[in-house]
């Protein structure tokens, strides 16, 4: 009934530069936004702390410490493009480490070990995707199937932590490529390679272009032809991929398994994809996104810590910060179906 | 004979009586019953007590998810209910004093009332989606319920308190009650108002509710004052069981099963019909085969792995890709009503078009 | 060009029959779609339009019959297996994703390639190319989602040009376009047909389809009728082939509407001035106790916008409304209720029926929602109006706990018509309540209302059939252009007047 709305303005009277970009890049406003706020924050950390903050050991730090959830957050973005959500990550990442952390410490090879955590968690993504695509589960149960299954294999395979004692695995945390007093380890460069991949595949192969259709109506998508049942399944497996490699990552950090690692880490994933821009509907967002999400998160997680204050401040803040997201992503969206 | 097969609580019901016989074979001590000092004690009734806690989740859930939402918030607002009443009675010079006990109780389940009343605002006034509204207190609960135990494990030692979780009423434990008037008082509401049937409505297409002129913002908001509430009284259980305020523990993946007890009970996660008496057994369900599991010997944090076999195996079974696979297999009649339902469906499609 | 016999057909179907369950949707019907004409397919709702091109496209499985795609028998099971052999569909509702850039849909899943990638340089060239051999001048990189509807349906076009479509199948393409958007869109078409694209085209606008059709097939209830070259076809031929036989028992009810009504009292109804922002310019309407007020115009003239102003179900920025001669607030249908106002929407299955649950429960949620939850109307009452309505407006199955989902279109109609008059309305609007039911069903519920208007009932009719409009309406308000543009006496105007009115009638003249 709206649709004749506003259908003469879009008519060629000459756009303005501004008009142009934003009836470009609209969806990307969002991820603009993300990134002023990773700058208030850190400009506000910096003076609040007296300059101590935005010191290239802190920086590095950041990248350091949320390797882990970088490489979930890119996982769950290819899932929240297409319009679902993976709530299995955290488990899924458990389990891995302590699948590899098991391994290893009965003496199989690290090349065996690694892709086999890896597998791992690609084969609960499948699990998740098959459900999802094949039998119209909702993505939401069909994941909360794979928490379950993760985390219970988790303890399956151990009860307790594991200690790592295999040197490769040691190596991709304890290494530190220097540039002055910046530095980066083999799991920081995991995680980017992850980001970079991530990026070239949504945005450079049709695979990619079939997940932001899916995304922006699935049934659309079927109907011009694209492969849409392969596509879904594929980025569920993507996702428990990447569980499975944030659980390589984890281990490596922490030098041990442990079963109840990762618990409510889905939803740290998820509050970073949303902050860097992702609209949970799908279809719109930006993998690069999720990784300012994932360092406006670990930002806001070293100021409280800096700050002396409580970590449960952090649950708050993330929490208000989704809010703040979502409300302003309802509005958009909002407003661009009152244009049509 | 058909009509009973095909009841849509025949399948839990199954389920739960097979448990009930597989548990009573296998562990003859499971149906005993034991009266020590006038109470009764033993499996079914330790799974009664236990189970009331999910109950009242699931129970809330089940509004919920006929509205066409889901509330994750729930796991958070028990952390918060037990960490308000845990905070009152210790911060108070008598922590026996049934009237201090009182007094927390009320002003924990206010607290969870108001929890609900924003997960409610979020949802039916800015029309947020329920996944991501109730998200946002799913992350931030349970950091407010650790800012008001100051980061601890608040304990007490309240003898009322630890009455409402592990005290006896007549010869069944007080909780058992607490379970059987929630399910009473919500069942009643929902049939013998109109409270049910609008909420169905509402769940099943919210815009010809509105302009048939339903509140359906009312309908739906109310939903998740009820399940806020509910998730408060269960936060109080749940305390009291354990004489602890435990802000990180209370109510961890509560609401995963408490929508696995909607399910199992028949109720669609697409909103609409509801079932009561079905997540009554869903929870039922759950909790025995949690003994069960416990009674095997395996250790309790691997018993997920059950009810992720469990998960799939419901949504599989309730999927539209094996139910027309049943169908064409039994020749019964149901699976063609749907075919017309679809056709229909595709001309009014074609129809109604835009 | 119209297209001559014996140039070779591009799809042949022949002896297609496809069954659903106590439905015979397609009997041994024939199509033969010849390169570089444009075929209307014409019939009713319902007369197996919608099936065949399903059929042809691979949405549905024949149960007997062959179709033929450039002399290669075919059975195709999706989409996209239809698309790869040339055949490509443009829907009413786009179907395209209006997050991506116009370039990206009009290339997606056919961009160019270079180094592993997609070449997006390429891409946009191409899709610009493509987009100016159809003359359509935007930005390939603009949102998809920032153009008119009638913009994104070239965009579709254009896209089945990519894919080098043979067969372009329009699916009731212009129902939601105004009239300068429809010269563009046949400006495209006549190019394609002289491309050698054959064109399926399904429209309910009888003046379009003689503007651009070079054959027309008929069917009716799920047969074929016939396939005519256009100038063998006139137009009325064409309505009594499509509709079969003249209803006789209509023709009763053409007195109905020359009942004098007394209009010298307080309208039930009236508004003065009611509009919104980009919605509806300000208007002003009256009804009157017993009188049946026909709105008549195009879709999107804003009629339905009108009465969904009036009714709450949209929120007014502009005017007032009286009921009985005192101001009254109508901000909600709850408002509109509580005021005896009902409204059936034209979206019968998105704003009307509630699929999952009964006949009886959907009839009584009017009642039920204006009573409150807290007061159930007792089962007896409920159990008497249901037998009452079902009984009176005769819905099949009369069967008070069949799901309304299983209902015909038609008895879907009727259950609401029970909903609303169960709650014993002062003012009954009916948008478009004879849209794509069968015809009896039809006749049902126009006797229905002309018997409940003369008992005293005021009621507001929407429907795209004028001739309707005018055997039940005493006076119509005539809607242009999201305007009120004037109001007739319908006992003083005959069809071709009202057409004219509607057409031509004086600019600045609102009422």
């Amino acid at each position: 009934m709206t649709a004749m709305a506003t259908r003469t303005e879009s008519r060629e009277s000459g756009p303005s530069f501004l008009q142009t970009f934003v009836s470009r890049h609209g969806s990307m406003m969002p991820t603009f936004a993300a990134v002023a706020i990773l700058l208030v924050l850190f400009v506000g950390a910096e003076i609040f702390l007296r300059g101590d903050f935005i010191t290239p050991r802190n920086i590095s730090a950041l990248l350091l410490d949320n390797a882990y959830l970088l490489v979930l957050a890119v996982g769950m973005t290819f899932v929240i493009l297409t319009g679902g959500i993976d709530l299995s990550v955290g488990s899924v990442m458990a389990f891995s480490g302590i699948l590899g952390a098991k391994l290893l410490a009965e003496g199989v090879p690290a090349f065996v070990a690694v892709p086999a955590m890896l597998l791992g968690g690609a084969a609960i993504g499948l699990m998740i995707g098959i459900l999802v695509q094949y039998f119209n589960v909702q993505p939401f149960i069909a994941s909360l199937a794979g928490l379950f299954l993760g985390r219970g294999l988790a303890y399956v395979v151990s009860l307790s932590s594991i200690k790592v004692e295999e040197p490769g695995i040691l190596w991709l945390q304890s290494t530190r490529i220097r540039l002055g007093d910046w530095y980066i380890t083999p799991t920081g460069l995991i995680a980017l390679g992850a980001v970079a991949v991530a990026a070239f595949v949504l945005h450079l192969t049709r695979f990619g272009r079939t997940i932001y259709a899916i995304g922006g109506s699935e049934q659309s998508a079927r109907l011009m032809g694209l492969k849409v049942a392969r596509a879904k399944v594929m980025a569920y497996v993507i996702s428990g991929l990447c569980g499975g490699l944030a659980g390589l990552v984890l281990t490596a950090y922490s030098g041990a398994g442990y079963p109840r690692n990762g618990i409510g880490t889905e939803l740290d994933a998820i509050a970073a994809v949303v902050i860097g821009g992702t609209i949970l509907t799908g279809g719109r967002g930006y993998v690069i996104g999720s990784m300012i999400g994932v360092f406006v998160y670990g930002t806001i997680k070293t100021i409280i810590s800096f700050m002396g204050a409580e970590q449960s401040w952090m649950q708050i803040i993330v929490g208000a910060l989704l809010l703040l997201f979502i409300v302003v992503q309802r509005a958009i969206v909002a407003r661009s179906e009152g244009r049509r | 004979m058909r009509s009973i097969w095909r009841h849509r609580l025949f399948w839990p019901v199954v389920a739960l009586l097979t448990l009930i016989a597989v548990n009573s074979i296998a562990r003859p001590n499971f149906i005993k019953l034991r009266v020590r000092d006038g109470e009764l004690f033993g499996a079914i009734i330790t799974i009664l007590r236990d189970s009331a806690p999910l109950m009242l989740v699931a129970l809330g859930m089940t509004i919920v998810i006929a509205t066409r939402g889901i509330d994750l918030s729930v796991g958070a607002i028990m952390a918060v209910s037990g960490a308000v009443a845990l905070t009152i009675i210790d911060g108070s010079d008598d922590p026996g004093n049934l009237a201090t006990v009182l007094i927390a109780v009320v002003v924990a389940i206010l607290v969870s009332m108001v929890l609900g009343v924003w997960n409610g605002f979020l949802v039916s006034v800015l029309g947020i989606q329920p996944i991501i509204a109730t998200l946002v207190l799913m992350l931030a609960g349970r950091g407010v319920a650790l800012l008001i135990t100051g980061g601890f494990i608040t304990t007490v030692n309240s003898e009322p308190f630890s009455y409402i979780a592990t005290g006896y009423l007549f010869v069944l434990p007080f909780a058992f009650f607490i379970s059987v008037a929630a399910i009473t008082v919500i069942g009643l509401v929902e049939r013998r108002t109109a409270l049910g049937v609008l909420t169905e409505a509402v769940g099943i297409n919210p815009e010809a509710s509105r302009l048939a002129g339903v509140r359906s913002r009312g309908i739906i908001w109310g939903a998740y004052i009820v399940s806020g509430t509910l998730a408060g009284l269960a936060g109080i259980l749940y305390a009291s069981n354990i004489r602890a305020a435990d802000a990180n523990a209370a109510g961890v993946f509560i609401e995963l099963y408490a929508i696995l007890a909607v399910v199992l009970g028949g109720t669609s996660l697409n909103g609409g019909k509801f079932s009561i008496a079905g997540t009554v057994i869903g929870v039922l369900i759950i909790q025995t085969l949690d003994s069960t599991i416990l009674f095997l010997g395996v250790p309790s944090a691997q018993s997920p792995v059950f009810f992720a076999v469990v998960v799939v195996v419901v949504v599989v079974v309730q999927s539209p890709r094996i139910r027309n696979a049943l169908g064409r297999m039994s020749r019964s009649r149901k699976p063609k009503a749907a075919v017309a339902a679809a056709v229909v469906e595709d001309k009014q499609k074609a129809e109604v078009g835009r | 060009m119209p297209a001559d016999n014996e140039v070779p057909p591009i799809v042949e179907m022949r002896g297609i029959t496809i069954r659903f369950p106590g439905v015979l949707a397609l009997d041994n019907v024939d199509f033969t779609l010849r390169p570089g004409e444009v075929h209307s397919l014409m019939g009713e709702n319902g007369a197996g339009k919608s099936t065949l091109i399903k059929a042809l496209t691979g949405v549905y499985a024949i149960d007997s019959g062959t179709i033929t795609v450039a002399g290669e028998q075919r059975t195709f099971h999706t989409a996209a297996d239809a698309q790869e052999a040339g055949i490509s569909t443009v829907y009413q509702e786009v179907n395209l994703c209006a997050n991506l850039t116009v370039g990206e849909n009009v290339m997606l899943g056919h961009e160019p390639r270079r180094a592993g990638g997609i070449d997006w340089r390429a891409t946009q060239r191409e899709a610009a190319r493509h987009m100016e051999s159809l003359g359509l001048a935007i930005d390939p990189r603009s949102m998809l989602a920032s153009h008119s509807i009638a913009i994104q349906q070239l965009v579709a076009i254009i896209r089945a040009m990519v894919l080098e479509a043979k067969v372009l199948i329009l699916d009731e393409p212009t129902s939601s376009l105004d009239r300068g958007e429809v010269d563009q869109l046949f400006a495209v078409i006549r190019d394609l047909r002289a491309k050698g694209v054959a064109i399926l085209f399904v429209s309910h606008f009888l003046d379009q389809v003689y503007e651009i059709s070079d054959r027309i097939t008929v069917l009716r209830n799920g047969a074929l009728v016939g396939e005519h070259p256009i100038e063998e076809l006139p137009r009325d031929a064409l309505v009594t082939k499509m509709i079969g036989r003249e209803l006789e028992d209509l023709a009763t009810l053409e007195k109905s509407s020359h009942r004098a009504i007394d209009r010298t009292g307080t309208p039930v109804v009236k508004a003065e001035g009611l509009g919104k922002r980009g919605v509806l310019e300000p208007a002003d309407l009256e009804i009157y106790e017993g009188e049946v007020v026909g709105i008549a115009g195009l879709l999107g003239s804003g009629r339905t916008e009108l009465v969904r102003l009036l009714y709450g179900a949209d929120r007014p920025d502009a005017g007032q409304v009286e009921v009985q001669g005192a101001p009254a607030k109508v901000h909600s249908p709850r408002h509109a209720i509580d005021h005896r106002i009902s409204f059936s929407s034209e979206n019968r299955r998105e704003e009307g029926v509630v699929a999952d649950l009964t006949v009886a429960e959907n009839i009584v949620l009017g009642m039920q929602a204006r009573q409150g939850w807290m007061r159930k109307v007792p089962k007896k009452d409920q159990d008497a109006v249901v037998a009452e309505y079902i009984e009176a407006l005769g819905v099949r199955p009369a069967n008070p706990n069949a799901l309304v989902g299983n209902l015909s279109g038609g008895n879907q109609q009727k259950v609401l018509l029970a909903r609303w008059l169960a709650t014993a309305p002062e003012l009954l609007i009916l948008d478009e309540p004879t849209r794509g039911i069968d015809v009896g069903a039809k006749a049902d519920i126009q006797k229905k209302v002309s018997e409940l208007s003369s008992q005293g009932l005021s009621v507001i009719f929407i429907s795209s059939e004028l001739e309707e409009v005018l055997r039940l309406a005493q006076r119509v308000a005539v809607m242009r252009d999201r305007r009120k543009i004037g109001e007739l006496d319908a006992t003083q105007v005959d069809l071709d007047g009202l057409i004219d009115y509607i057409a031509n009638a004086g600019e600045g003249s609102a009422a």
